[in-house]
């Protein structure tokens, strides 16, 4: 199972199989243009897989606050 | 595989909105390019000026950072410490502290508790005024005062695009002709204020994210434990949802707005200004807003 790190807030799951990562986001129902999708030192795409024994992390980008 | 667009290798980013995919070469190389058009085109820099880099430790701060010492910028970097003793604001000082040493780079910080004797929590409960107005309120008189004070030719913001977007769509929907004129990319050095400069204005918040990834810099990632209900982040995910249908649209509304629309309300603010009582700031009042804020927490 691929295991899938979030942040902001941070919490983790398990997801079965060899999925497309615009497939994982959908489930997960986050907009691919807020986040980076990380596996290791790598950026992934939205038509990349992630396999079975991946860790991948779904980093938001959006911040804000006083200017 | 997505391909770059550039070269044909495997791409690790897409953008949507200029319909392209980049390899980590070649993005970085757009990412300079998009910097070095801002710098070029809005008139920002020139390269014996000494920029003060305001640095949160965020993507964008450390982003801009980066990329000014990589285009050969002398720029020297800039942190308040904005709460003393909280995990937030210490882990955000480390991960600056962190990237200026790997990069032999020189920067300044400031602890806003040792030297004006609050932080921005106290600041709020002392004044009634918002987190985020007092912790802004504070960032810009502090930088700009310091850059006054240490002879900066200019201070550089990582505001990125979504940022200006986002402000410029609250100013919209208040019709602010005042706060609409002075919405740019470039704030002229004028009447005792050093020239401000925001050379991630082209590009987006995901772009100066992924930035920082593949340059490998080591920024905080956490969001600040504060900023909840933020008006700002609002006015962000409104904007989101429309390019989400629509790439581009976020860019042509703040580009458009400078090509066709600031030129409208030019003059809008103008105000005489004196130097403030207190500290000798700029204001258009006896003492500046600042001062008046530490009078009232004070109090």
């Amino acid at each position: 199972m691929a295991h899938i790190v979030l942040r902001n807030p941070r919490r983790e799951l398990d997801v079965d199989g060899v999925k497309q990562v615009k497939v994982i986001l959908r489930d997960l129902d986050i907009d691919p243009e807020t986040v980076l999708v990380i596996r290791g030192e790598d950026l992934l795409t939205r038509e990349d897989y992630v396999n079975a024994e991946d860790t991948i992390e779904i980093r938001p980008v959006i911040s804000g606050g006083a200017s | 595989m997505t391909k770059c667009t550039r070269c044909k290798g495997r791409a690790v980013l897409e953008l949507r909105r200029h319909n392209a995919a980049f390899c980590k070469d070649c993005y970085l190389h757009f990412f300079r390019e998009q910097v070095k058009r801002a710098i070029e085109g809005e008139d920002m820099l020139s390269p014996p000026d000494r920029v003060l880099v305001a640095v949160s430790g965020g993507k964008d701060s450390l982003a801009l950072w980066d990329v000014l010492a990589d285009l050969g910028y002398d720029a020297t970097g800039y942190h308040i410490v904005l709460w003393t003793g909280e995990e937030y604001a210490t882990e955000s000082l480390v991960h600056t502290q962190k990237f200026a040493d790997e990069r032999g780079l020189k920067l300044i910080a400031y602890d806003l508790k040792e030297e004006r004797d609050f932080t921005i929590p106290e600041l709020r409960k002392a004044t009634g005024r918002s987190t985020c107005g007092a912790c802004g309120l504070v960032k810009r008189h502090e930088i700009s005062k310091a850059a006054a004070d240490l002879g900066f030719d200019a201070v550089a913001i990582g505001h990125n695009l979504d940022d200006e977007a986002a402000v410029l769509l609250g100013n919209v929907l208040r019709w602010d002709a005042k706060y609409l004129s002075r919405q740019s990319p470039v704030l002229a050095g004028e009447d005792g204020f050093v020239k401000k400069v925001k050379p991630l204005y082209r590009l987006t918040e995901r772009e100066t994210a992924a930035y920082a990834f593949l340059r490998g810099i080591d920024y905080q990632v956490e969001e600040c434990p504060l900023v909840a209900g933020n008006t700002q982040i609002r006015y962000k995910e409104a904007l989101d949802a429309i390019e989400r249908h629509s790439p581009g649209t976020k860019a042509a509304f703040y580009h458009s707005f400078l090509d066709h629309g600031r030129q409208h309300f030019e003059g809008s603010d103008h105000v005489e200004l004196r130097a403030c009582d207190s500290c000798g700031m700029p204001t258009p009042n006896d003492v500046c807003s600042f001062c008046r804020m530490l009078e009232q927490a004070n109090r």
